[in-house]
Parts: structure tokens; C-alpha cells; sequence
């Protein structure tokens, strides 16, 4: 598998990328909004002080009079700490104030109205409002010039105030939009962990389709992935069928072969044809015995996908397979020996039985003639244990486990017809009903116990 | 820009010389090459004792006092006088000099530790808060109550004008810087200067510069009272030697307040030194006890029977009385009020 890198990272990223971007944006607008209104009030105070003064204009003996209203600039000092300078001229000629505050050109077209302009003065950028007024000067009114200037130290103070504010305010959004941005990313990927999660659970045989609620975005991607398990469940069922049907068309020809072999073996009287045919004979029954297993396991495997639970009486199930085994169990002359138990459980009876024969075959084929095969019964904390003792050569080395794997045989086992698959589809039969097949050597090497486990109902 | 604010005040000063008018000057060796040059509104004996305690921290620093009057000191900084620190009590002036660019900037611990209102801009700083109080004769006031309002000492001189005819003393403003702001800005704040003022003008006032004169005057029984006399000169007068023969009094209905302030002119050469003094003096107005020192730190008045009113804000509105056009209106009210015959 490649990786392409993280989804949840590169959305996390991708909004955080967006909230700074929104971040700058809005401490940018925040610090241009704050200086403007900074700006405009003082010139709403520089408006009032120059206004303040304009009103105090009046004519004298044909002279232009007026007086510096106190409030005209303790207005201005409220406001800031800012340097304030003043002009009221008539044309060229200084009434009072600084002679060359530089004064705005198109004052005197606007009378009554204050003209804000920003100019540099005494080195130092200044803010000026002038107000145009006619007064009375002897025979003919004459426009007078009122202009108060004021540095802009504290506009600048201000604004850099709420700029660095706006700052602060800017990156404590930009964390907590990456931080849900995180958070958003991690809900948003939320489903498709739990859909993975949900198909890593399931076990290495199950598969059926998955069925959840999923996002419009995953339906897809969740019905290719239950197409495939179709696809793939069909094609090990195909496997499996034409095993299971290859086997039973063995078995039938050998059957014919077997017999026909038997009759050839009584007709026979040369030593050595017999012994011959014996082998043949011998041959036949390892191949059929190997055919049947495959099918066993086909039919298990077919049935363990949609078990089918009966209540059982265990005893009689487990009294009828040791009777079915009692031909071949007499021909080596093993006794076998049942301590039936009443316990009921919910099983597909056709396995059980299938598990059990296998297990019981196991062991009658391994242990010397003339011993005892015990199948005993007991019933411990909601199990059903059905233990198979036999006394034979026990499982030799090597891990108990790998027994029960397909087509794998104990060490121990040169000389003896056997396919491998025995265990395996008892295991199969006992895992599929939520149980255990328990197998150890007893005390000495003198026979195994394999032990079937299922949960009692 | 510089001349043409020297053409505002032109009028203010016509009868300047343009030499610098000394009224006292003195050197105070230190052991190094740096000399501190400072020019101050304050006496001599006044401050004395502050350059003493400076230069016991900075001894390697010379000190170049010279006093001279308020307004004297405003042109000599405008004029760009080689001084390096301004120290006056003519806050409108001051504050003027720094306005119109001619401070230069000092920021400290000291400086601002100082309250808001006695800084502006780390350009100007205030050391004191002195009061304008009234100072009278015991003597001659023998027999009469003390008046504690205007409006009550209005009352008495009606009452008796042949006892204070040609013996009420105050500042005239004409040639005083301090007495000027006290007067404009005691207009501002009450009607009862201008009645005041017209009830002292028919008493043939005495016109003075300075308050030491005025208290002097007041000491040997040449003045009844003298009108707006700066509290820390009188106070530290009557701690030295008027043997009860000194009153001072402070007005209950409203006190000026003025605060004593510093500036490092912007030719200014030794400006580690001037600040350092800065930062001495504005360490010394934020004491909490009076101390050994003659001037009052910022937290009181100075006289204990003053209501106090806070002192006169600095800002900008200190230049509205300092305008020629204001001033000259101002200055023809009073001179009616004040020279009726």
C-alpha cells in the first residue's frame, strides 16, 4: 500500500490555512476601522474647537475682533496629549496665531463649512480643520480664515492600541479555528474509521455483506466493498463445490474397484498376488477415506456460513456416533467406552456429529488393538466437554496447534491411513459454534485427549 | 516657524532687551568637567537646598544656576538660550515652550511614575503643586476677623477702606508672568475676581513682580495683605524668621493651584544631567511627607487650610490667556478694574 498522506491532516491544514487568511483579513480590517474612527473624532473635536472659535468673530469700530474661547482648546487636551497650533487670518493679514500654519487652498470657496486637510508643521504630521466666516470690516464684509491644528500622536496611539488588541484577538481565533478545524476533520473522517474498523473485526471466513449506515460519500466505496466479499464468497463456494463434488465421484468407481479387488484377493492363491492386492486394497480405502474427508470438510465449511442451531440432547448424539463407530473400533478390537451426560445445547446436529466422528476415528485409528477409547461427558461453567481418551502413541512433538491446520499430520503417524483434514474439520465444526478443540498428550506418552468444547444452552 | 511665533508674543515683550535680564546667579562647583547650566524662576535660597542634595549624587557635576523672571525665561528658550534644563512656575509658559517644539523629550522611572495630570508628552514635568493664598499683616489686621471667601474679603476692605487704602499688594500682571495666569485663571473660575478687583482698585493697590517683595512689604507693615501670593514662598518665609508678623490665608471658596514644571530645552547640551535632576524633583513631588524641603510636593497644597480645588490642568487651554489678542482684552479689563485713578 502507498500512502498519499493523511486526509485528516490535509483538511485540518486546508481550514487552518483558511482561518489565518481570515485572521490577517480581519485584523487588517479591524485596525484600518479603528484608525478611521480615531481619525474622525478628532476631527469632530478639531471641528468643534474651530468652530467654537469662528462664533466668537465679530466687528469692532470697523475692526475684526474675536477671543479664544477657553473650551475652543481644553477640548483638545481632553482628547490627547497632542501639540496644538492656531491661525485666524483674513486673506495675507495674521489676526493671531502661527503665520505660516500652511492653510488649505479651497477654503474660501466653502464659507461655513470646516475643511479638514493634513499637512506637516513644526516637523511633525498635523491634522487642520479651518472654517471660512464673513465679518463686517467697515463697509464691506471680509471672509476670515479659523484654522486649529492638533498632531495625530494620539490617533496614532489609539489606533495601535486596538491594532495590537485586534492582534491578540486575531490569533486567539486563528487557535481555536485550528483547533476545531482538527476536531471537524476527525468527525468528518469518523465513518470511514468505523467502517475500516468494522471489517479488520470480522473473522478470517465472514464474509458477509457489511450493513451500516454510512454517508452518502462512503455508500459507494461500502457496496464495492460488499460486491467484492460477494464475489469473493462465491468463488471459495465454487472451490469448495467442485472439491466436494470431485470427491463423491471418486469415491464411487473406488468402491466398485474395492470390491472387485476383494473378490480378486479371495479367488487369489498365490502368496504373492495376495500381497499384492492387499496393498491395492489398502491403497483404495486411504484414497476413499481421503475423499470422504474432503467432503466432510466441504460440508462443513458449507455449513458452517449459515449454522443452523437446534436444541440437541448431547448424550444421545454422542451415544449414536460411538454406535456408528463400533464396526470399525471391533475389527482392531477397541472397547469404547461412553460416560453419557444429559446436556442439552444449541447445534447443528449434522456437524456435531461429523466433529465427533472425526475425533473418534482419530482415535481408534491410532491406538494399538485391544486398548479402550473413553468418550466422557461433563459440564463446567455454561460448557459442554465431551473429552476422547484413547491409548495410543499421544501427538508426538511438536505444537498441538498445528494438528488441527489442514493437511497437516503428527510425526508419529508413518504406517497409518490418514488425509490430514480430521482435526481441522472438527476445529472448523467447534469454532463455528463458539466453542474449542482442546488437545494434549496424558501424563507419559501413553494417549491423547482431544477434547470438544461448546457453550451448553 | 520660530520667528514667526516671536511675532506673536512681540507685543507681549516689547520692552525687552534682547540681553538676558539676571535677577541672581550662582556657580556651584563640581569636582568633573560637566556643567549642568539650569535656569529657574526659583530663588536661590528657595532651591538652594535641592542643588545641594543633586550634586551630593552627581558630584562630578557643576551646576551654572541663574534666576530670572517667568517671562524672561520663556524668550530666553524661545530665543534658543544655551541652557539645559528650564525650571518655572509659569505653567501657561512652559507649556507653550513645549507646544511649540522647543522641549525635548525625557522618559524615566521617575518621570512616569508621576501622576497623568502633572506630565504631558514626557516633554513637560511638574515637581510641585503650590497654592495662591493671601498673605496679611498681623498687626495691621489687629482687631478685625479673617476673611475666608473672596466675597467676605471683598466685605471687609468696603467696610474698611481707610485702613487698607494704598495697602493691598498683588502681583501686576503686566509684568508677571505668574501673577497673569493667577488672575486669568481666577477669572475664569469665579465672578468674584472682577469684583474683588474693582473694590481693590479704588484702594490704590500696590503693583509688585514678585512675590518675595510682596511678602517682605507685608512684613514690615507696608501692606495689610497681599492678594495671590505664591504659598511655598510665603510659607517658607514664615518658617524663617517673620516672628509672627506674617498671616497666611488660603481662600475656602476657590484656590488656585499652579504646578512648578521642567522642560529640557531642545538646544540643551548636558541632557543626561537635566534629566537626572528631572528625575530627582519628580521623585521628590511624589513624597508622601512635606520632609525638610522648602517647596511642597505634588500630593498637597502646602497650606493646610486650602480646600483644594487640584491644580491647573496642563494642556493645551494654558495657551488661550497667552494669546496677544486675548491677552491685550484680558489686560485692558484689568487695568480698568485696577488703575481708577
Amino acid at each position: 500500500m502507498t500512502g498519499t498522506g493523511s486526509i485528516g491532516r490535509r483538511l485540518t491544514l486546508l481550514l487552518a490555512g483558511v482561518a489565518a487568511m481570515l485572521s490577517v483579513l480581519s485584523w487588517w480590517m479591524v485596525t484600518g476601522l479603528a484608525r478611521q474612527a480615531a481619525e474622525r473624532t478628532q476631527d469632530n473635536v478639531l471641528a468643534a474647537s474651530v468652530t467654537t472659535i469662528a462664533e466668537t468673530l465679530r466687528s469692532e469700530q470697523g475692526e475684526v475682533r474675536l477671543e479664544l474661547p477657553y473650551s475652543a482648546f481644553s477640548m483638545l487636551g481632553a482628547i490627547s496629549e497632542d501639540r496644538v497650533f492656531y491661525r485666524v487670518a483674513t486673506g495675507d493679514t495674521i489676526l493671531t496665531g502661527y503665520e505660516d500654519l500652511p492653510v488649505p487652498n479651497e477654503i474660501v470657496s466653502s464659507l461655513g463649512r470646516v475643511v479638514f486637510d493634513t499637512g506637516e508643521y513644526s516637523g511633525e504630521e498635523v491634522r487642520m480643520a479651518t472654517v471660512s466666516r464673513l465679518v463686517l470690516a467697515g463697509a464691506q464684509p471680509v471672509p476670515v480664515n479659523v484654522t486649529v491644528a492638533q498632531t495625530r500622536g494620539g490617533v496614532a496611539s489609539i489606533s495601535a492600541e486596538l491594532s495590537q488588541l485586534a492582534a491578540f484577538l486575531s490569533v486567539a481565533f486563528f487557535l481555536v479555528a485550528v483547533s476545531l478545524s482538527a476536531f471537524a476533520a476527525r468527525t468528518s473522517l469518523k465513518p470511514l474509521n468505523e467502517i475500516a474498523a468494522a471489517v479488520s473485526r470480522r473473522g478470517p471466513s465472514d464474509l458477509r455483506p457489511l450493513r451500516r449506515a454510512a454517508p452518502t460519500e462512503l455508500a459507494p466505496l461500502l457496496t464495492s466493498l460488499n460486491r467484492l466479499m460477494d464475489r469473493l464468497g462465491q468463488s471459495i463456494r465454487s472451490a469448495e463445490d467442485f472439491i466436494a463434488e470431485a470427491a463423491h465421484r471418486i469415491r464411487t468407481p473406488l468402491a466398485t474397484v474395492r470390491a472387485q479387488a476383494e473378490i480378486a484377493l479371495r479367488s487369489a492363491s498365490d502368496d504373492d498376488q495376495k500381497q499384492r492386492l492387499r496393498q491395492m486394497i489398502r491403497a483404495i480405502d486411504e484414497s476413499s477415506r481421503s475423499a470422504g474427508q474432503l467432503l466432510d470438510h466441504a460440508t462443513v465449511i458449507y455449513r458452517t456460513d449459515d449454522l443452523v442451531r437446534t436444541p440437541v440432547m448431547l448424550s444421545d448424539l454422542v451415544s449414536q456416533t460411538v454406535s456408528g463407530l463400533e464396526p470399525t473400533a471391533s475389527m482392531k478390537d477397541i472397547r469404547l467406552d461412553v460416560e453419557a451426560l444429559r446436556a442439552k445445547a444449541e447445534v447443528d446436529p449434522v456437524l456435531i456429529e461429523n466433529a465427533l466422528r472425526n475425533v473418534l476415528d482419530n482415535a481408534i485409528k491410532y491406538s494399538p488393538p485391544e486398548t479402550v477409547v473413553k468418550v466422557a461427558m461433563a459440564e463446567t461453567n455454561g460448557e459442554v466437554r465431551i473429552a476422547v481418551t484413547d491409548q495410543g502413541p499421544g501427538l508426538g512433538e511438536g505444537p498441538a496447534d498445528q494438528l488441527t491446520q489442514r493437511f497437516q499430520r503428527g510425526r508419529n503417524t508413518q504406517g497409518i491411513v490418514g488425509s490430514g483434514l480430521g482435526l481441522t474439520i472438527a476445529k472448523d465444526v467447534l469454532v463455528a459454534h463458539g466453542g474449542r478443540l482442546e488437545l494434549e498428550t496424558l501424563q507419559g506418552g501413553t494417549g491423547t485427549c482431544a477434547t470438544l468444547v461448546l457453550p451448553s444452552s | 516657524m520660530r520667528h514667526a511665533c516671536l511675532a506673536i508674543f512681540l507685543s507681549l515683550f516689547t520692552t525687552m532687551l534682547a540681553a538676558l535680564e539676571i535677577e541672581d546667579h550662582r556657580f556651584f562647583p563640581g569636582t568633573g568637567e560637566r556643567v549642568l547650566k539650569v535656569i529657574s524662576t526659583a530663588d536661590l535660597e528657595v532651591f538652594a537646598p535641592y542643588l545641594a542634595a543633586f550634586q551630593s549624587s552627581q558630584p562630578g557635576l557643576s551646576i551654572d544656576y541663574t534666576v530670572v523672571s517667568s517671562a524672561e525665561l520663556y524668550r530666553a528658550i524661545r530665543n534658543g538660550a544655551a541652557f539645559d534644563l528650564a525650571l518655572s512656575s509659569a505653567m501657561d509658559l512652559q507649556f507653550q515652550l513645549a507646544n511649540d517644539g522647543f522641549a525635548k523629550s525625557h522618559r524615566s522611572e521617575a518621570t512616569t511614575a508621576l501622576p497623568d495630570w502633572a506630565r504631558w508628552r514626557d516633554l513637560i514635568f511638574a515637581f510641585t503643586a503650590e497654592p495662591a493664598v493671601v498673605v496679611l499683616s498681623t498687626q495691621r489686621f489687629q482687631g478685625l476677623y479673617l476673611p475666608t471667601t473672596r466675597q467676605e474679603l471683598v466685605t471687609l476692605l468696603r467696610e474698611y477702606p481707610e485702613r487698607f487704602e494704598g495697602s493691598v499688594g498683588t502681583y501686576d500682571v503686566r509684568d508677571s508672568g505668574l501673577g497673569y495666569l493667577f488672575a486669568t485663571q481666577e477669572a475664569r473660575s469665579t465672578d468674584a475676581y472682577w469684583r474683588l478687583s474693582e473694590v481693590m482698585g479704588r484702594l490704590n493697590p500696590q503693583l509688585y513682580c514678585c512675590s518675595g517683595q510682596m511678602i517682605d512689604d507685608v512684613a514690615e507693615g507696608r501692606l495689610a495683605l497681599a492678594y495671590n501670593v505664591l504659598g511655598s514662598y510665603a510659607a517658607e518665609r514664615l518658617a524663617r524668621d517673620s516672628g509672627g508678623r506674617v498671616q497666611i490665608l488660603g481662600m475656602q471658596d476657590f484656590t488656585n493651584v499652579i504646578l512648578r514644571t521642567a522642560i529640557i530645552p531642545e538646544g540643551a547640551q548636558e541632557t543626561a544631567g537635566a534629566g537626572a535632576l528631572i528625575d530627582m524633583l519628580a521623585r521628590l513631588g511624589q513624597r508622601d511627607v512635606p520632609g525638610d524641603w522648602p517647596l511642597p510636593p505634588l500630593g498637597q497644597t502646602g497650606a493646610d487650610n486650602v480646600v483644594d480645588f487640584g491644580p491647573i490642568r496642563l494642556g493645551p487651554a494654558l495657551m488661550v490667556y497667552l494669546d496677544p489678542l486675548n491677552r491685550r482684552a484680558f489686560l485692558t479689563e484689568w487695568e480698568n478694574a485696577l488703575e481708577q485713578r
